[in-house]
């Protein structure tokens, strides 16, 4: 009697993955899931930090599909690693800092590594041809399998009748003819395979995972590395670009502010690794101060903190700074107007 | 049976689980973890993946913008 074949299924929390990991265990082959966590990944808990997006779900969608489909999901933190796929991306970036085929190709490799140090027979991924115009595309398939070092390890369950056989196809690990053709970025095929499994819930599909895809984010993301004057970055670095409204008025300095009580909240973590600013003399938001400012940059940073709070009609206010050692002094500032404020201090 | 704490606070999901996925894997069935957040995402997250991998959930409490998760570790 054959061994029950092992797979690693890619899991994102979206439904194209959930689908191939249910299509490929339906024929009786074990499959567990796999996750990376780059730090760039957009889950309903960085969205939670605000108050009023408190009312959105909070699940981990990963890890939401790992126990709808019954399986074991591992969580790898690939922060580190993740760091040269950003930095220097092969296959460049997609419309913002997204390097999605290298990213791809990064992520089949580290579970192909996860195969080999665990025993298990192939990868399976959700992907689809046409899918994505950067990383699902004919041309990137073969691509991916071969510079990630997957080969014919790799099975795309929900695309495979469109590719050629692999080796869990070649093997009778999984019968071909049970296996998909889908192609193109419409999503009524993977809709009714869903209500086909019976799958009633399932989290948005297609895109939106990841905050590289994001214009806005990108933009923060390029404005600390040309502060920096490196692309180097911290996992401190890439999180306080997910939160607050971020100023930068001069090239030595910004100002991460507060947008509400569930930011400040967050914020309020940072105390001891920025400089902070609260205006104590009417309410207003906390504000950390990201660089080195000098002496006059003080009395900037709180005329446009003071603009955030009720202080902003205010002739003068008082703006208490507190030191990472905690120590604390007060300056008074007249609140910058929205008319004195550039747009393109705003990032 | 001994009793560990996790600091996972400031940590926003889902590091708190992957802390606390790397963390169990080093305590023997029995042992008990207290985990410690910030990141309210954490009250479906570890009770999530506590029941994935048949580990138990002791207790899950909030207070004061933290909140803590007690589990056993399984067999």
């Amino acid at each position: 009697m054959m061994k029950q074949p092992k797979a690693i299924a890619l899991i994102s929390g979206g439904l194209d993955s959930m689908l191939a990991a249910k299509t490929v265990m339906a024929q009786g082959v074990h499959v567990e899931g796999i996750n990376f966590f780059t730090g760039f990944c957009v889950e309903g808990h960085t969205h939670a930090i605000r108050e009023k997006d408190r009312t959105k779900p909070k699940r981990n969608n990963a890890l939401w599909v790992a126990e709808q489909l019954g399986i074991k999901l591992h969580i790898v933190d690939v922060i580190e690693e993740y760091k040269q796929v950003l930095t220097k991306p092969k296959h460049g970036y997609g419309a913002h800092m997204n390097p999605c085929l290298d990213c791809k190709i990064f992520m089949v490799n580290k579970a192909r590594q996860w195969v080999a140090e665990n025993g298990f027979d192939f990868i399976i991924t959700g992907e689809v041809i046409g899918q994505r115009p950067m990383s699902q595309r004919k041309w990137t398939m073969p691509v991916i399998a071969k510079e990630s070092g997957a080969d014919d390890r790799l099975l795309r369950p929900l695309c495979a009748k469109n590719l050629p056989p692999t080796l869990p196809e070649r093997e009778g690990w999984v019968d071909r003819e049970k296996l998909h053709g889908i192609t193109g970025r419409s999503r009524k095929p993977q809709m009714a395979m869903a209500k086909q499994f019976g799958m009633a819930d399932y989290a948005q599909p297609a895109g939106g995972c990841c905050f590289l895809t994001d214009k806005s984010y990108s933009a923060k993301l390029v404005d600390l590395w040309q502060a920096q004057g490196n692309r180097d970055y911290e996992l401190d670095d890439i999180m306080l670009l997910k939160v607050g409204r971020h100023i930068r008025p001069k090239p030595n300095f910004k100002l991460i502010v507060a947008r509400e009580e569930g930011e400040g909240r967050f914020l309020e973590g940072y105390k001891r690794d920025y400089v902070s600013m609260k205006c104590s003399s009417h309410s207003g938001p906390l504000v950390l101060l990201d660089g080195e400012p000098s002496a006059e940059d003080f009395y900037l940073a709180a005329s446009i903190a003071a603009r955030y709070g009720q202080s902003r009609n205010a002739v003068e206010v008082d703006m208490a700074i507190t030191g990472k050692d905690g120590s604390e002094r007060t300056i008074r500032v007249k609140p910058m107007t929205e008319t004195d404020l550039p747009k393109e201090w705003l990032i | 049976m001994n009793r560990h704490v996790l600091n996972a606070r400031r940590l926003l999901c889902p590091l708190p689980v992957i802390r606390t996925q790397d963390k169990v894997r080093q305590l023997q069935p029995g042992d008990q973890l207290e985990v410690v957040c910030t990141d309210p995402g954490v009250l479906q997250d570890i009770p999530a993946w506590c029941r994935i991998n048949g580990h138990k959930v002791l207790e899950t409490k909030s207070d004061n913008h933290e909140y803590v998760i007690v589990l056993e570790v399984s067999g």
